[in-house]
């Protein structure tokens, strides 16, 4: 009889992980697409306030980014008065017009009416400087323009 | 020689490399989702021609260099604002606004279409305090239309929606219902609650 008793395991099989890195690769796959990099390095501080009354910026139109802090560590060469940065470097206000100008150019032409520019402004910074790139943005018929805030209590802003 | 065939490689590893990556990936994605207030500027405009509104008709609010808030002349608080706001536009002074549930003082503003926000910050002005007010004010039109949405939607086949929840709705591609309806609804009630907020240099 014991001819036909070891042809049979009654052990489970082990299931086979062989297809495991596939589906982990699947995945990193995944992440490795939908991973946005922060397109600037900042120069400066940017804590952003907060409010509830928030629409979200829609991804369907361009966005330019006006990034308004003070010098953050590591660069207080740069006074710490807030400044304004502009892609990759701090830039002076008269140069708003020639990045909007720039940011234009970049675009497909139905396209540049609907250029919102997003000012991520540091909590701390005075509004003298917002003011000034807001006349700026003015000059150069950028009216579109969304104040980039983090969502929460609005009111805690003055803690 | 004999011919010797290479030794394969051991893939067991691969799983673990692979989880190592996707699990910095995981760490450092960060999904951006920007969001904020967003605002129309004014054109600039070569003719100085003054417009004549009546005084009562605005709202000013003004914002000093250390962030105190000064409201129609009278130092208020931040939490009082929007209340105060909504008294404001919803006073309904001469009569001709159905939808307005205020006092109707005849000192304050006539109707919303008319009603003007009037905001004023100094150069020395916190961008905190700024926003923070803004809010404020956006959360008292918001307050009136999503009041106004509540009685206009279940006549229209609407029911239980306010004027965020509408908005949501018509941005939402899977959104099962009538869509132009459902914009006539939102284009009259920014017609009868127009965001009316000056901002004065």
């Amino acid at each position: 009889m014991s001819k036909f008793k070891s042809k049979k395991d009654n052990s489970l099989p082990a299931v086979n992980t062989a297809s495991l890195p596939d589906i982990v690769f699947m995945l990193l796959f995944f992440f490795m697409v939908v991973t946005v990099m922060r397109e600037d390095n900042l120069l400066i501080e940017n804590r952003l306030p907060q409010a509830d009354q928030v629409e979200k910026l829609d991804k369907k139109y361009p966005i330019s980014y006006i990034y308004v802090g003070k010098p953050a560590r590591g660069y207080e060469k740069f006074g710490t008065e807030a400044r304004m940065q502009l892609n990759d470097k701090l830039a002076d206000i008269s140069e708003v017009q020639a990045f909007i100008n720039s940011e234009r150019a970049a675009l497909r032409e139905e396209l540049v009416p609907k250029l919102t520019v997003s000012l991520k402004v540091d909590r701390e910074a005075n509004m003298g400087i917002v003011g000034d790139i807001k006349k700026e943005l003015r000059k150069a018929s950028a009216f579109r323009i969304n104040y980039t805030t983090a969502t929460g209590e609005a009111t805690k802003n003055l803690d | 020689m004999a011919k010797r065939s290479a030794p394969e490689v051991n893939a067991g590893s691969m799983a673990d490399i692979a989880f190592l990556l996707l699990i910095f990936f995981l760490v450092t994605t960060t999904i951006p989702k920007d969001s904020g207030i967003t605002r129309k500027l004014p054109p600039i405009e070569e003719n100085d021609e003054d417009v004549i509104i009546k005084e009562k008709n605005i709202f000013t609010v003004l914002l000093n260099g250390k962030d105190q808030l000064l409201v129609e002349d009278e130092l208020m608080e931040i939490k009082d604002l929007r209340k105060a706001a909504v008294k404001f536009l919803d006073n309904g002074g001469d009569g001709t606004c159905s939808y307005c549930q205020g006092a109707k003082d005849p000192k304050s503003s006539d109707n919303p279409d008319k009603a003007i926000i009037s905001l004023k910050n100094d150069r020395q002005t916190s961008y905190a305090a700024y926003i923070t007010v803004q809010n404020e004010l956006v959360a008292a039109y918001n307050q009136l239309r999503n009041r106004r949405a509540l009685e206009l939607g279940p006549k229209r086949g609407f029911p239980d929606m306010d004027f965020i929840a509408m908005e949501k709705a018509y941005d939402d591609p899977k959104f099962i219902g009538n869509r132009e309806k459902l914009k006539e609804v939102i284009e009259q009630i920014k017609i009868e609650i127009p965001q009316k907020l000056s901002e004065v240099e």
